[in-house]
């Protein structure tokens, strides 16, 4: 039953970082464009799914209070002034989708509330990811590194990191989703965004082999997971060769995959420690009398019903928007 | 405990006492109004009346800005517990944690599953199933609620678990759900909520047929709103009551500082009104029932002997200025409103409501009412059970995260209270131009337009359609 729960965490959190990870992208694209008919556009092209996409945040956040407390409790309070830039980030650029229209005077706030908040959104969600590959410093169960012990270069690089693969995944969203200038303008941006982002990576695993991070260590313990990079290798050169042969379609499914292959590099390589390197799975999970509580209903009856409802919304707007009108 | 803990867990708790306070706003307006969108929209099947149908658009768009507000706003509550309270939320986590899951499990299925259809799948779907996804939304936001009383009733009187290395494990969930305490909350806030959308609606009838605009709409919603406040008042009184004796019961404590008791009684007088002198443990300026009254009104009995403040261990006691004050502004607005509903409906049967302007005046400026009481009701609740998170067993003081920082908790509340006034400023503005522009606003619906999961985006179809703009808004 913990594996139960590890498995619908990694999956609420790959959901998320998919769904979520391509609309803060747009978001973060939205602040480049200044044109108003495109930046109406291109807010369409995430406007009916967002929402959606962001509860599944709330959905892993309780599946670890629910099935790992220990983890929720040391996260969420370890990391509390990134998490509080993140929501308020959070919070400005959803309400921006609804306020900016009614705006008349105000919409350059709503505007910046878009981009800012979805920018500080995609970074913080990096640093925390870097802060826990580096492992954060926990004595007997207790975090001890004060209130900026997530920050480091390393962090802070993963951040950035982060910033610009959210836009690559948005560039590849809008091309999927939209047409004329703004799909021609996505297509321009996606060399310098899978540059920057291959850069990134260069630099990442420089500075990991340089500073002995443990994580490093297991990667040449566990050859078998090198199968992971090696997918994310090959659906890097096939969505190449879709963005020069202009394949609206596939860009966005490739970089997904590369996402989930990155994805599934870090949980195979924290395996089994949930914060590496202190609280493992085990000691991390709730009491069986929890556990069995939340699989018998929402866990093997609700959950797969959440999944359907998720492909349905995407099924329904799946195709490209009118850059004409408003969201759809 | 060091000078700066201390402040640290005053900031922390003012963090929380914030952002809950404006949080519960809007559900307990949502969940009302999403039962009364499911009752209008089925008077619509049965009459065939266009009117009801007018009202039900109109008030699904308020309710549309009023749920994103409270999902929002709702979400830093999730995060809150881990952030703050880090160690209520390791040692409470395996009660409290499911309890929270099925709350997004559920509750977000539905809500997710039903609330495109309710915006904008009218002319996809057959009428009766357009008029149960209403009522699943509302059984969505029902089921929220209900999962939130369960969690706090267990904060108030726990139950069904054990202590096994520091943490609370459940040993019984029938318990934890079942529990008596439980079942005379959930039912008190449930109808906090139909009140608060009952006299919203009511006030906005009245303020329309005050400016004569709308009247066939006006006088629904008047009608509607006053008679379901008419009969669901006295039946408030009926679980305010119940609530008193499960305070009594379980947290005496509580109960004492609710009525400014400082010394046992029995059997026990009632303090209607005073000014609770804590630092002498007196009250000042007393109106005083005589005894038995205070055990009749707590105990339902004419000996029954209640406990005093000065009875309980200092370091236990609750303040009790805040829990006395807030218990008592909720009663007062309690009585007004049950003067203007029954007044109101009386003035409705008797067919001359509309020539009385005062009456008109006096509902259009009750709508503030419902939302104070359920804030006191809550304050009363909740800082009553101090200085216990879980009564009895788990200390707030001892609850707060132990590294916490009075900077990070200072930066946290000043930007929650930025956010929160910001995004709160321009939805009540929103509010108030849906509200102005009326029922009339929109009489088109939008046909291929489902935007699932997004329950704001009702308002931006209006942003499109030049119709909208015709309405007699003030922009």
């Amino acid at each position: 039953m913990v594996m139960f729960w590890v498995v619908v965490l990694i999956l609420s959190s790959l959901i998320y970082v998919l769904l979520d990870g391509s609309d803060l992208g747009v978001g973060i694209l939205f602040g480049l464009t200044h044109d108003e008919t495109r930046r109406a556009a291109v807010m369409g092209a995430v406007s009916p799914i967002w929402d959606g996409n962001e509860t599944w945040l709330v959905v892993a956040g309780v599946v670890l209070w629910g099935a790992f407390p220990v983890v929720y409790a040391t996260l969420f309070s370890a990391f509390y002034l990134p998490l509080l830039l993140m929501l308020a980030g959070l919070i400005l650029r959803g309400v921006a989708f609804e306020y900016r229209h009614r705006a008349e005077r105000m919409r350059w706030l709503w505007d910046l509330g878009f981009a800012g908040g979805s920018l500080v959104a995609a970074f913080i969600q990096g640093l925390i990811v870097g802060a826990l590959v580096e492992g954060l410093r926990v004595t007997n169960g207790q975090y001890t590194g004060g209130p900026f012990g997530w920050l480091s270069t390393f962090a802070v690089l993963c951040g950035l990191g982060l910033c610009i693969g959210y836009s690559l995944l948005g560039a590849c969203w809008l091309v999927g989703k939209c047409e004329a200038e703004i799909r021609d303008a996505a297509y321009r941006l996606i060399p310098y965004l899978a540059g920057g982002l291959l850069v990134f990576l260069v630099v990442v695993f420089a500075y990991a082999l340089a500073e002995h991070l443990r994580v490093m260590a297991r990667w040449l313990d566990r050859p078998y997971l090198l199968l992971f990079p090696a997918i994310g290798t090959i659906a890097a050169l096939v969505a190449a060769r879709s963005v020069r042969l202009r394949r609206d379609g596939i860009p966005f499914t490739m970089v997904a995959l590369i996402f989930a292959a990155a994805f599934g590099t870090l949980a195979i390589s924290f395996w089994p420690y949930m914060i590496p390197f202190s609280i493992t799975i085990s000691q991390a999970a709730a009491p069986p009398s929890s556990l069995a509580f939340i699989f018998w209903f929402a866990g093997i009856i609700v959950f797969p019903l959440m999944l359907l409802y998720t492909a349905i919304s995407l099924t329904v707007f799946r195709g490209k928007v009118r850059s004409t009108g408003g969201p759809y | 405990m060091s000078q700066m803990n201390t402040t640290t867990l005053l900031l922390s708790r003012l963090q929380f006492a914030f952002t809950v306070s404006f949080h519960i706003i809007f559900p307990s307006f949502t969940i009302g109004l999403a039962a009364w969108l499911a009752v209008l929209e089925a008077l619509h099947l049965w009459t065939g009346r266009p009117a009801y149908r007018l009202v039900f658009e109109f008030w699904l768009k308020i309710f549309g800005v009023a749920f994103g507000l409270g999902v929002v706003s709702g979400i830093v509550m999730a995060f809150q517990f881990g952030s703050n309270w880090s160690v209520l939320a390791r040692m409470s986590g395996p009660i409290q944690g499911p309890l929270l899951l099925y709350e997004t499990f559920t509750a977000f299925a539905l809500e997710a599953s039903f609330f495109g259809i309710l915006l904008f799948g009218r002319s996809r779907v057959v009428p009766w199933f357009y008029l149960l996804s209403t009522a699943m939304v509302a059984l969505g936001t029902t089921l929220s609620a209900f999962w939130i009383m369960v969690n706090n009733s267990w904060m108030q009187v726990p139950v069904g678990y054990v202590i096994k290395h520091s943490q609370f494990v459940p040993d019984s969930w029938a318990k934890i759900i079942f529990s008596p305490v439980l079942w005379v909350r959930f039912p008190h806030m449930l109808l906090a909520s139909y009140l608060t959308g009952a006299v919203c609606v009511a006030a906005t009838g009245a303020w329309y047929l005050l400016r004569r605009v709308f009247t066939a709409e006006a006088r629904i919603m008047l009608r509607m709103g006053l008679a379901l406040a008419a009969v669901l008042l006295p039946l408030q009184l009926v679980f305010g009551h119940l609530n008193g004796e499960y305070i009594v019961h379980h947290q005496p404590s509580k109960m004492a500082a609710i009525e400014a008791r400082w010394h046992d009684e029995k059997p026990a007088s009632e303090v209607l009104l005073a000014w609770p002198d804590v630092r002498n443990q007196r009250n000042l300026f007393a109106i005083t029932l005589p005894s038995p009254l205070g055990s009749l009104i707590d105990s339902d009995s004419l000996s029954a002997g209640e406990v005093g403040l000065t009875s309980i261990a200092p370091e236990n006691r609750p303040p009790v200025l805040i829990p006395f004050l807030s218990f008592r502004i909720m009663v007062g607005c309690w009585l007004v409103m049950l003067l203007i509903a029954w007044r109101g409906s009386y003035l409705i049967h008797k067919g001359h409501i509309e020539q009385s302007r005062r009456m008109l005046w006096a509902t259009f400026f009750s709508f503030p009412l419902p939302f104070i009481a359920t804030l006191t009701g809550w304050f009363t609740a909740e800082v009553g059970r101090q200085p216990w998170v879980v009564y009895g067993v788990l200390r707030t003081a001892e609850a707060t995260t132990p590294f916490l920082t009075t900077g990070s908790v200072l930066v946290s509340l000043l930007v929650f209270c930025i956010v929160y006034i910001l995004i709160f400023v321009f939805g009540i503005l929103y509010i108030y131009r849906i509200l102005r522009a009326g029922p009339e606003g929109r009489l088109v619906l939008p046909t291929a337009r489902a935007v699932p999961n997004r329950p704001m985006s009702v308002l931006d179809d209006h942003a499109g359609v030049p119709l909208a703009r015709q309405a007699p808004a003030g922009e």
